[in-house]
């Protein structure tokens, strides 16, 4: 056990408030009756009464929700293809050109990303909108699912897919019923990836939203750029609590699992 | 070595008129340009517990794998049954393989582990039921059905993973190092039980290991790979007390080996010059062995007599100082050292107390041995 010295308590109190005296100021500021974000004026939910009624708001959430769900979906589905091809498809030619190829996108600048993809939609004449959106994040996002998805891959006995086969399994009996099975937590986690990291972008949305799909980190950008409104604390502070509510919520699942596998084993033990 | 307790009458291999279950003809495979395999011929026949023995590396796993149908030969040909065994995927060989690594499904419990290929086949479900049920019988396992694997011990998944590979009732089952993750008792008694389940189910068995003892215990018959090929193949007593070559002899138990020029002699007989101012070893003539030739005398400890006085009547005797001793408790090795530095290793029942122990260190003994305990080996 560490034990407590004030050198400790100080050093993690002040990072802690680094990292977090922002977000309850603006979670503060989110129940501030006054227009002016910076003066407070007394409590109100004001604002979040506001926000229900922006159909500006509320019709950028929506795009925002729709894109993540339909890319993450759509970049799991060809991740873990990939990485399953990539991990266990044996040699073929320019197999280590397309395993180094797939971490590119990883390491590129958004900037470049976004710029190429709007090139491209432009050069094949698709006008931007909902679906260019989608395609990009697809893009972008499939890489970090296959990277996900492949580290599982590797670390996991060959051994087992060949007992499955062996048990009479055609090869993509073999993958549905035992290698999917067994990879279904990183491929979970890596359409969580995908799902947050849409969410999240604000440059490859820029280049290739069109003016009928607007993202809410778009709007909430080219909105706090014309000053910030109390509006976008109420949003930012529901945000947070969703993000919040999400995390913990994660961390215990996978608290539970680890002592329910410390129980199972200790009971293997017993009876062995 | 542990004694045979298997009927003297099963011997196919020694049959013209049986055809083998598995030929292997002229397999060679090469990973690159690395041969793992190289040109093997052999037969296995049906009902047969038939062992690979060999150092690691030297391509046991690799030929299962070939049966198995993961890998396909560079060359040659492989049949089971009569039937061409090239292209057929493992899917749809009537051949199921005991992995090393047990490889059970973690996300199934071990009920449905031993369903998995059952499941696959045409039977029907109650007979599914029946069949696993079955399956867990035999290896009493019937209290884990519904536990997962990793809520098992290590052996309880080794007899999951046994019984998962029995349960379709392959023609044919490949069983790689299926004890390795055992302590001594538990894989004594499952070497039994192994033998037990070989003898109910009918089924031909393969097993791949490297502790050789294991494979004198099961095996109707031993093979001794080297380097991708196979150096000997032979039922226990023949591979321990006839070996082809010093490789075998070697690898197989422990053997005294003196190196020399070989004579041939009568009656299968050879003669051994092997230092100045010795008389000549007699020993049995092995395989291949030609007159003038290099040549290596084999003998096992426990074939060699230790004694104070010249003893009479034997041919071979040899002279020597007493090197070390080793006790093993029911058994007693002593290293004798020959006058030209030589150390020949004498093994012999503890009928006596220790503190009755005839002879000591430093104690000038003499070793005899009669003229067919040995062999001379060409090489
Ligand atoms: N896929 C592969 N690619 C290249 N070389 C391989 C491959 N599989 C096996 N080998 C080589 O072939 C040789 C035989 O391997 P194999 O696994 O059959 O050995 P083994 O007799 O089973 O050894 P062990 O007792 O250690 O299990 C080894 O030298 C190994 O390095
Ligand atoms: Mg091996």
């Amino acid at each position: 056990m560490r034990r407590f010295t004030w050198f400790n308590a100080t050093s993690l109190s002040l990072g802690f408030a680094f990292l977090y005296i922002p977000m309850i100021i603006l979670i503060v500021y989110s129940f501030n009756s006054s227009r002016l974000v910076t003066v407070w004026a007394g409590f109100s939910t004001r604002w979040y009464g506001e926000l229900i009624q922006n159909e500006a708001f509320l019709d950028a959430a929506w795009v925002t929700l729709r894109v993540a769900f339909v890319s993450s979906c759509i970049a799991t589905v060809l991740g873990t293809m990939a990485a399953y091809v990539l991990v266990r498809g044996g040699r073929f030619m320019g197999r280590t050109l397309f395993s180094g190829m797939i971490y590119a996108p990883l390491v590129m600048p958004e900037v470049i990303t976004g710029l190429s993809l709007l090139l491209l939609f432009i050069s094949i004449g698709l006008d931007r909108g909902v679906f260019t959106i989608i395609l990009a994040h697809t893009t972008f996002s499939m890489c970090y699912v296959s990277v996900v998805v492949s580290s599982r891959l590797v670390s996991f006995d060959r051994s087992v897919e060949e007992a499955a086969l062996d048990l009479g399994c055609t090869p993509f009996d073999a993958f549905k019923s035992v290698t999917l099975p067994i990879i279904a937590p990183a491929v979970i986690s890596g359409w969580l990836l995908a799902f947050t990291l849409s969410l999240d972008d604000l440059v490859i949305a820029s280049f290739t939203a069109g003016p009928s799909a607007t993202t809410l980190p778009i709007k909430i950008f080219s909105s706090v750029r014309l000053g910030v409104s109390p509006e976008i604390n109420a949003l930012s502070t529901i945000l947070i609590s969703l993000v919040t509510i999400g995390v913990v919520t994660a961390s215990l699942v996978s608290k539970r699992r680890i002592v329910q596998a410390r129980r199972d084993e200790q009971m293997a033990e017993q009876t062995a | 070595m542990q004694a045979q307790a298997r009927p003297a009458e099963f011997a196919p291999w020694n049959d013209p008129n049986e055809t083998p279950l598995i030929r292997f003809d002229g397999v060679t495979k090469r990973f690159g340009n690395f041969t793992a395999i190289d040109d093997i011929d052999l037969a296995i026949h049906r009902k047969e517990f038939f062992a690979l023995l060999g150092p690691s590396g030297c391509g046991k796993t690799t030929l299962m794998r070939m049966l198995a149908g993961f890998e396909a030969p560079t060359e040659g040909q492989i049949t089971i049954g009569g039937k061409d065994m090239a292209g057929i995927p493992p899917n749809k060989r009537e051949v199921n393989m005991m992995f090393q690594s047990y490889a059970l499904f973690p996300h199934l419990t071990i009920w449905d582990n031993i369903a998995f290929g059952l499941k696959r086949s045409d039977m029907a479900k109650d007979q599914i039921a029946a069949r696993v049920d079955e399956m867990l019988r035999l290896t009493r396992l019937e209290r884990f059905s519904k536990r997962k694997p990793h809520q098992i011990s290590g052996g309880q998944r080794q007899r999951v993973a046994l019984a998962r590979s029995l349960a379709k009732a392959p023609k044919l089952l490949l069983l790689d190092e299926p004890l390795g993750a055992l302590d001594k008792k538990l894989r004594q008694d499952t070497q039994f039980e192994l033998m037990d389940i070989q003898e109910k189910t009918e089924t031909t068995f393969v097993i791949v290991t490297h502790d050789q003892e294991e494979a004198m215990t099961v095996a109707s018959r031993v093979a001794v790979m080297d380097n991708g090929k196979i150096i000997q193949v032979d039922t226990p007593p023949r591979i321990y007390e006839s070996p082809n070559s010093v490789y075998v002899a070697d690898f197989i138990g422990d053997v005294n080996l003196i190196t020399g020029t070989a004579q041939l002699g009568q009656g299968g007989a050879a003669l051994l010059t092997w230092a100045e101012g010795q008389p000549e070893i007699i020993g049995t003539a092995g395989e291949g062995l030609s007159a003038s030739a290099p040549a290596t005398f084999a003998i096992r400890p426990e074939k060699v007599n230790i004694s104070e006085s010249r003893p009479e009547c034997v041919n071979n005797v040899v002279r020597g100082k007493i090197h070390d001793i080793a006790y093993l408790g029911n058994i007693s090795t002593y290293h004798v050292e020959l006058p030209d530095g030589q150390i020949i290793k004498a093994q012999t029942a503890n009928n006596r107390r220790l503190s009755q122990r005839m002879y000591t260190w430093e104690d000038e003994v003499y070793l005899s041995w009669t003229d067919t305990a040995g062999l001379v080996l060409a090489g």
